[in-house]
């Protein structure tokens, strides 16, 4: 194969370098040629995801044919600003949270089992960028169940440390099935009336479609089932769980990457599928996803200034964070999108890079982290805790730092729709996240009862700081991101 | 001239960092470490100088690191009263990081290797305000003004210290992220800039129905003005040791929320925007008010701390006031009173701080016929009263004059006779305390220990007191330049 064939088969291969290595990372005897494996498979994965965002650069669009079936009878990879910005965030987050993974994994789970757990990892990596590449609505389905599936795994392997994480497995199990089970009955109400599959070609036949109710009802069956997988208030119940019980790598890899494809998916049905469908899109977007994210917003920062527990207290956190994503989109402008798009990489660096610093505390500590074992942590792993800072500060979207850059889209694009009275619910909820932000480095430089000797890995915090100084610099120099987000919403508000 | 101003700025806004970072390293040998805040102190106040006298001359020496987004630059860029700020925090900073070594020994507070470190961190964040080159970056070195000075609020690291930590840290920050940062980002959408341009930047980008309410977005974001209900985080900071209280909570951090306040009057809203709008009429009843509150609940106040932090708090409004009468020389009022009260607060806290460390006494009541005993300090706690008070030969006279002058101008009767009143208050409460030291019988017998650390620093702002009343003209020069244009 020459490199132009290579380059050709980028769109195929940013999906397939992982899955292919997935079969063999469970077979292979030793956990650390697992990991090496897991390397090479996300590592590809990311290297192929950057020359998709070149090949992309000024707008541009490609539609890859698996198989050479050409569309829309066979399946389509898109390549487009938006498919290309998602993929490469979320390449580059799984790339690091495996390289997280080597110590932090085998701390946690059994030596035996990493072979296992790897395989599922790369499932998952693939699975998650077949969900952004695809664009053919029923293979989008295959996707989201290889990526439920492997996380479930995934998942239940955090039962060595705590066998709750067995029942939050299977609740994520159970209630994944569902949503991916109502997008799939919704799949199918819109193949009934229109005979196709291919998303683009969709767009084009559902508003020439005589039978609203059916297309309604499809949407309606379509967008349930992607609100569970993208954990959108009120369905968001399985996450937080699934994050707290899982091992700390998974749920860095989780929390950075998961529910980022679920949400591109949304903007996509809803811009682009149903695009042409006189006010339905807005329609949702106005009196579903606007409330639901308020909501969201709201719940999950309280809760989180509740809990105790460090990975719930950031899953709740992240139910906020999805919100502000969810309230972007809802808001159907390029200006809202833009914002949604700049918070889903702002925030895969945010909750990733937090999730990798709860990781090096669980592994320093041995336990499970929660507010009263923290104490004293802060003098103890100054290096860890000073990069758990900077995320931190990010999360409360601090000037200076890529939460800021959100945050500042964000209003905007509020401002520009004239909505004040969401604006200073977000501002106060975004003040209110300081407060269990707050309670958490309180107790990180209280002092500690019994202060026992902690050693900091340079193979774990070295992840970790990647992804900290790259809250700093996207925050400094926030260019590269916002114009990425920036063309993918205005692409996708070409369906507007 | 020592060094060309742009140098001056970067070595004025780096060396109180630079100070801060050195001093963990020093913290084995103390003096070593004790001294260097003194020493980057004089570095910080000469560059300062030299930046003020190149503004002075017409300049604006500026430092631009990045572009952050259109139209928003990572950078600095001195406007005439960011040169009086600046000026103002660095060169107490000299007198303040002494008086902080005589009290923090005096004492024998703990950790003061941090507090020293987070003390001079606290005056780069306050430079970087003062010499933001717009609203994104002062927002920036606001918050970390906030941020750096809750170490050193929480320094006693008690229940109550702890208590006060938190209703500091939900005030100011709660109140910046929630008002103050979408105010910033409004006008960044509305007129696509945010630096300070003379005359502001609004006129023709917002309409005059919305101006009131974006004023009240930055007056009640920028909780540091302590405008009243924001004000409950102040008297809750005076759990922290003396020197914070009196550098930071008399100087730095206020003296931070009225500047931007005084800063967003005149270079964003634009003086004649805010006549010709009445945007900021609702603004002279509130500051009008909160004048006269604070100065009502100051005298209900037995603790000399908290005494003196509601009198702050009636102070700062009289910054906020000049700028809300929109007159140039209500302006310029505003500006040079942020000197004036911010020489003669300190060296009250001064003394507040130098009377517990020799004295071990913190209520005014207990104070009585102590006087003799510690003339010196209460000498220099009569001249700082009489300049906040507002009685010549000290530098407030002249602050209030102007106001008063702006407030005729603008034909504000009310004002004035607010302002009247708020003297007399003034008169009760600050000169009370004195009065009680020298004209009542001794209440109990208290060993005085010397600590000459605590006491000529405020000796030496009390006199400066006094040298503002005849030589205001540097600084009463930097504020015309100011509204000029």
């Amino acid at each position: 194969m020459t490199l132009a064939q290579i380059i050709a088969n980028l769109p195929a291969l940013v999906v397939a370098i992982p899955l292919l290595l997935a079969p063999v990372a469970a077979l292979l005897p030793f956990a650390g040629l697992t990991w090496a494996l897991a390397v090479v498979g996300t590592g590809g994965a990311l290297f192929c995801a950057v020359m998709l965002m070149g090949a992309t650069a000024g707008g541009k669009s490609f539609s890859y044919a698996l198989g050479s079936w050409p569309p829309p009878w066979g399946i389509e990879f898109v390549v487009d600003p938006v498919s290309a910005f998602t993929v490469l965030v979320m390449a580059a987050l799984a790339f690091i949270a495996t390289l997280f993974a080597r110590t932090a994994l085998l701390a946690e789970i059994a030596e035996a089992d990493t072979g296992k757990a790897y395989s599922a990892w790369l499932l998952a990596c693939g699975g998650l960028s077949g969900l952004v590449m695809t664009g053919d609505a029923f293979n989008l389905f295959v996707f989201l169940e290889i990526s439920a599936l492997s996380s479930v795994i995934l998942i239940a392997l955090g039962a060595g440390k705590d066998r709750r994480a067995l029942i939050a497995g299977y609740n994520y199990l159970v209630i994944g099935a569902v949503g991916a089970t109502f997008y799939v009955i919704g799949v199918g109400f819109i193949y009934a009336v229109t005979g196709s599959l291919n998303m683009a070609d969709l767009a084009e036949r559902i508003p020439q479609v005589p039978q609203t109710t059916v297309v309604m009802v499809g949407f309606g069956f379509m967008m349930a089932g992607l609100l569970v997988k993208a954990a959108i208030f009120p369905v968001h119940v399985w996450l937080p769980a699934a994050y707290a019980f899982a091992p700390s790598a998974v749920s860095a890899l989780l929390a950075a990457i998961a529910t980022k494809a679920s949400l591109y998916v949304i903007a996509r049905v809803m811009f682009g599928m149903f695009a042409g469908v006189p006010d339905l899109a807005g329609f949702a977007a106005e009196f579903i996803l606007v409330p639901l994210a308020l909501a969201g917003i709201f719940l999950g920062t309280i809760l989180a200034i509740y809990e105790n527990d460090i990975k719930k207290l950031l899953a709740f956190s992240s139910v906020a964070q999805i919100g502000y994503i969810a309230l972007g989109f809802g808001l159907a402008s390029t200006a809202g999108l833009a914002a949604g798009f700049i918070h889903i990489g702002n925030h895969a660096l945010i909750k990733g890079g937090l999730f990798l610093a709860v990781g090096c505390y669980a592994v320093a500590l041995g336990s499970r982290v929660n507010l009263g074992s923290m104490a004293g942590l802060g003098r103890r792993m100054p290096i860890t805790t000073t990069a758990f800072l900077v995320c931190g500060l990010s999360l409360i979207g601090l000037p200076l730092t890529a939460g800021f850059i959100s945050k500042l889209y964000l209003v905007r694009a509020l401002l520009e729709a004239d909505m004040i009275a969401v604006l200073l619910l977000v501002m106060a909820s975004s003040a209110l996240s300081v407060v269990y932000l707050w309670k958490i480095v309180e107790v990180l430089w209280q002092k500690a009862d019994g202060e026992a000797a902690v050693t900091e890995q340079p193979a774990l915090y070295l992840p970790l700081w990647i992804v900290a100084i790259a809250n700093i610099w996207f925050g400094i120099a926030p260019a590269p991101l916002v114009d990425g987000a920036q063309r993918a919403a205005m692409y996708l508000a070409g369906g507007l | 001239m020592l060094m060309d101003p742009n140098t001056a700025l970067i070595v004025g806004l780096l060396a109180p960092l630079v100070t801060g970072l050195l001093v963990p390293f020093l913290a084995v040998r103390a003096n070593w470490r004790d001294i260097a805040g003194p020493i980057g102190a004089v570095v910080t106040f000469l560059a300062a100088i030299e930046v003020a006298r190149d503004v002075l001359a017409g300049g604006a020496p500026s430092w631009m690191l990045a572009e952050l987004a259109p139209g928003i630059e990572l950078g600095f860029r001195v406007t005439p009263l960011g040169a009086i700020f600046g000026l103002v925090a660095s060169g107490l900073w000299i007198l303040a990081a002494i008086y902080s070594t005589g009290y923090m020994r005096g004492n024998h507070e703990k950790h003061q290797t941090r507090f020293a470190a987070f003390y001079a961190v606290a005056v780069h964040a306050a430079l970087g305000v003062a010499w933001s080159g717009n609203l994104l970056v002062l927002f920036v070195f606001y918050e970390i003004l906030t941020f750096s000075t809750f170490p050193l609020v929480t320094h006693k690291d008690s229940k109550a210290a702890r208590d006060a930590g938190r209703l500091y840290m939900s005030i100011l920050v709660g109140s910046s992220v929630i008002l103050l940062l979408p105010a910033v980002i409004y006008v960044w959408m509305m007129t696509g800039r945010l630096d300070f341009v003379p005359g502001g930047i609004l006129a023709g980008a917002v309409p005059a129905s919305v101006a009131p309410w974006l004023l009240a977005a930055f007056t009640f974001g920028v909780g540091k003005a302590a405008i009243m209900p924001l004000h409950r985080w102040l008297p809750a900071a005076m759990v922290a040791p003396t020197p914070v209280s009196a550098l930071l909570h008399a100087v730095a951090v206020v003296k931070a929320g009225v500047f931007t306040l005084l800063t967003v009057a005149v270079y964003v809203f634009g003086i004649d925007y805010l006549a010709d709008t009445g945007a900021s009429t609702w603004l002279v009843w509130a500051t009008c008010f909160t004048i006269l509150a604070s100065s009502c609940v100051a005298i209900t106040k037995d603790d000399l701390k908290a005494r003196l932090a509601y009198s702050t708090i009636s102070q700062l409004s009289y910054v906020v006031l000049g700028a809300a009468i929109a007159t140039k020389m209500a302006a310029e009022g505003a500006a040079l009173h942020i000197v004036m009260h911010a020489v003669g607060k300190i060296t009250l806290f001064f003394v507040a701080g130098a009377i517990y460390v020799q004295a071990h006494i913190t209520k005014i009541s207990q104070l009585d016929g102590q006087g003799p005993e510690m003339k010196l300090v209460f000498a220099a706690f009569f001249i700082g009263a009489m300049s906040i008070i507002g009685i010549p030969p000290a530098g407030g006279s002249w602050s209030k004059f102007m106001l008063m002058v702006g407030a005729a101008d603008a034909g504000m009767v009310m004002v004035l006779f607010v302002l009247g009143v708020s003297s007399l208050l003034n008169i009760y409460y600050l000169l009370d305390p004195v009065a009680r030291a020298f004209f009542k019988p001794k209440a109990k017998e208290v060993k005085i220990d010397w600590h000459p650390l605590t006491v000529w620093p405020p000796v030496a702002t009390a006199v400066l007191c006094i040298v503002l009343f005849f030589f205001a003209d540097p600084i009463l020069g930097l504020a015309q330049a100011m509204v000029a244009g």
